[in-house]
């Protein structure tokens, strides 16, 4: 076969497209810097991108990556969960305010009960399915749109986050106590993963954890009727409703699991004891907002998505190594939100690769045709 | 009493103008969800005017200060209007990404400022303070802010722009059906590029009406705290018609007030409700709101579809 066919085929574009955003991302993420100041623009960008391969040597690195994928594990969760939703039509922008609630149910049973992991998990993926049931609800039986439904459940479950967790805060200050400290039977068991990144504690079952779910949720989504159904409804609802499928059913379904996937994040992250939620928290936890870049970066597809949240997750982390008397880390915030933006022209992109094939395709059949014909002749 | 009017006021301005902008933006068929973004680049413009203009007369503080906010929110509003109607993008993506563009470009922005000025200074914060004082009137114990008279102006002129103008009509034409509205010689594409471009201007209004609104200097970083979605709130609630959206405002902005100043208040200060409930009022309210008027709303018919010329 030759080149053409390797364009032509969707995995290959979704790729392509991908790593233009990235490509234009990072660039405009150059301009901005320059911007500010011209001086160290350029190794700013590096620092951003080299992260954990600053330190020279392997085993701190090791260390290092260690930590870049602890967090990398609730960000694939969180872009799980949108792109599921998206899907099947539906765009689950309360992805951070389910996060934010499965935090504050992990963390308020592991300080406040005293209970083992595995029933801290349960109940934030309950309660964050919760959140997405109400958006559902309302979707479906009320026609509240669930962007707007979502924003304002994301803020009110911020809040209650704060309230609950207070309960369970030091005394001195305004996070939340170390759960190593309190209650050992909360920490997700390491499986031994922990030697693998030179001793990293935080390295848990939690990240092979998301890897299974990520090729659940293909599986689901791809190989399943329940899957079937739940895009059929998402392309046409009324077309669905028609073939006699329930699409209201299908809507709550799908918020629902939707949210089990973004509290299952929270759990799996704030149970590895490595950082402790602040209790005088303002904004909602970004993760979600980034899970949203990671799961259009992905391809929206659940495989996409380990890479996608990954390279994400090591940009936020490299953002900190930036000269702070030059920039704030607040750097990569903004290479991921124009890699989003960018994320947007996908579908132009690769219209225009596909148009752009088509001509050529058509010059090179008709100059095909008149080889043969020259070919005849002689 | 007066400081709860006070503030249901100025919370109201600040819903009535951003919910005004997402009003034109549907209108002409584009939902523009990034008006949160649009807030905060607005209403970095503005503070940067009022930083810089301190100490000149209050009426060019004024004057310069809304241009700036108008400026900014229109400019950055055209970011929406290239990848939705030209490029066909999916609205609610892009509108996601200005929200989280918005603030990160302005924390971004502001911090770099502040450095440059002062390399210990590394917060996300602009001293307005002093400039603020030329928008307020003090009427005893009332602050009358010149934002609020400048709002109800653009209100009257919103009403008259989209009902009474041949402009307004052939923009609703274009939001409710946007092929008949082409077959009789309107350029869809003009009109929903001037929908956006309203919506950026009434935005960027809106985020500096906010952040002024309060006692305290504004972080950056935070953003406008889901304002622009509580204004899309109050827009649905309105039935996207400028009247009602107004008598909706000013239910929200009063329970929005109320989280400033209910230990004032005898009764509620007696409750001993803790703030956070007064802080959470707004989104309750507004998501209960929603779930009983969403039924039968009449949003504009071809509102989120991109047009395309070719379509059938």
């Amino acid at each position: 076969m030759n080149k053409e066919s390797i364009l032509k085929k969707p995995a290959v574009q979704a790729l392509l497209s991908s790593l233009a955003c990235i490509v234009l991302g990072l660039f405009a993420g150059f301009i901005v810097l320059t911007f500010i100041d011209a001086r160290g623009a350029a190794s700013a960008l590096f620092d951003i991108i080299r992260n954990f391969f600053r330190y020279p040597s392997a085993p701190v690195a090791l260390k290092y990556f260690g930590n870049t994928i602890v967090k990398t594990a609730p960000l694939l969760m969180c872009s799980l969960s949108i792109l599921f939703a998206y899907k099947v039509g539906l765009f689950n922008i309360g992805v951070a305010g389910q996060y934010a609630f499965g935090t504050g149910l992990a963390l308020f049973a592991a300080l406040h009960w005293q209970l083992p992991w595995i029933v801290c998990i349960l109940l934030a993926c309950v309660g964050a399915s919760l959140l997405g049931a109400i958006s559902g609800f309302l979707k479906s039986y009320c026609n509240v749109n669930e962007v707007i439904s979502g924003i304002m459940l994301n803020w009110l479950s911020l809040y209650t986050t704060n309230m609950m967790l207070t309960v369970v805060k030091e005394t001195t200050s305004p996070y939340t106590k170390n759960i190593v400290n309190v209650n050992h039977s909360a920490l997700l068991p390491n499986i031994g993963l922990d030697k693998l990144f030179n001793n990293n504690q935080y390295v848990t079952v939690a990240i092979p954890l998301a890897i299974v779910l990520s090729i659940l949720v293909w599986f689901v989504l791809e190989k399943t009727k329940f899957g079937y159904e739940l895009k059929a409804t998402g392309f046409n609802k009324h077309a669905a409703k028609y073939c006699g499928m329930k699409e209201k059913r299908n809507t709550i379904l799908t918020l629902i699991i939707a949210g089990a996937l973004a509290g299952l994040g929270a759990a799996m992250f704030y149970l590895t004891g490595y950082e402790q939620w602040q209790c005088t928290q303002s904004s909602v936890p970004g993760m979600g907002f980034n899970g949203i870049a990671a799961a259009f970066l992905g391809g929206l597809h659940p495989i996409g998505a380990i890479f996608s949240s990954l390279f994400i997750q090591h940009i936020t982390e490299g953002g900190a190594y930036v000269d702070k008397t030059l920039y704030c880390s607040q750097i990569s915030d903004l290479i991921s939100s124009i890699i989003i933006y960018l994320c947007g022209f996908v579908l132009f992109m690769k219209l225009a690769l596909n148009k752009w094939l088509a001509k050529r395709d058509e010059a090179g059949s008709s100059k095909d045709a008149a080889g043969t014909g020259k070919g005849g002749r002689s | 009493m007066t400081l709860l009017l006070q503030y249901t006021l100025i919370y109201a301005s600040v819903l009535i103008l951003v919910a005004l902008g997402g009003c034109f933006s549907e209108h002409s068929g584009v939902i523009n969800l990034g008006l949160e973004g649009i807030m905060v680049m607005g209403a970095m413009g503005g503070a940067l005017a009022m930083k810089y203009l301190t100490g000149a007369p209050s009426v060019v503080i004024i004057l310069a200060t809304i241009a700036a906010s108008a400026l900014v929110g229109l400019v950055y509003s055209l970011l929406l209007a290239v990848a939705c109607i030209n490029f066909k993008a999916d609205q609610t993506i892009i509108g996601t990404a200005l929200n989280m563009l918005g603030t990160a470009a302005a924390t971004v922005i502001i911090k770099a400022i502040n450095t440059s000025a002062n390399p210990d200074d590394v917060s996300s914060v602009v001293q307005y303070i002093d400039a603020k004082k030329s928008f307020i009137v003090s009427f005893g114990r009332f602050d009358f802010n010149w934002f609020m008279l400048v709002t109800l102006l653009l209100l009257i002129a919103a009403y008259i722009l989209l009902y009474k103008t041949r402009f307004g009509l052939r923009l609703m034409a274009c939001g409710e059906h946007p092929q008949a509205a082409d077959s009789v010689g309107i350029n869809v594409y003009k009109m929903r590029y001037a929908g956006v471009m309203i919506s950026g201007v009434l935005g960027g209004l809106g985020g500096i009406v906010y952040i002024t609104a309060g006692v305290s200097e504004w972080k950056f970083e935070n953003g406008v705290v889901g304002f622009g979605f509580l204004a899309l709130a109050v827009m649905i609630f309105g039935q996207w018609k400028p009247t009602r959206i107004a008598l909706a405002a000013l239910l929200f902005g009063l329970f929005r007030a109320l989280s400033n100043v209910y230990s004032g208040i005898g009764i509620l200060s007696m409750l001993n409700i803790p703030s956070t409930v007064y802080n959470m009022l707004p989104y309750m309210i507004s998501l209960l709101v929603l779930a009983l008027t969403s039924k039968n709303s009449r949003a504009p018919k071809a509102e989120g579809i991109p047009y395309d010329k070719g379509a059938r």
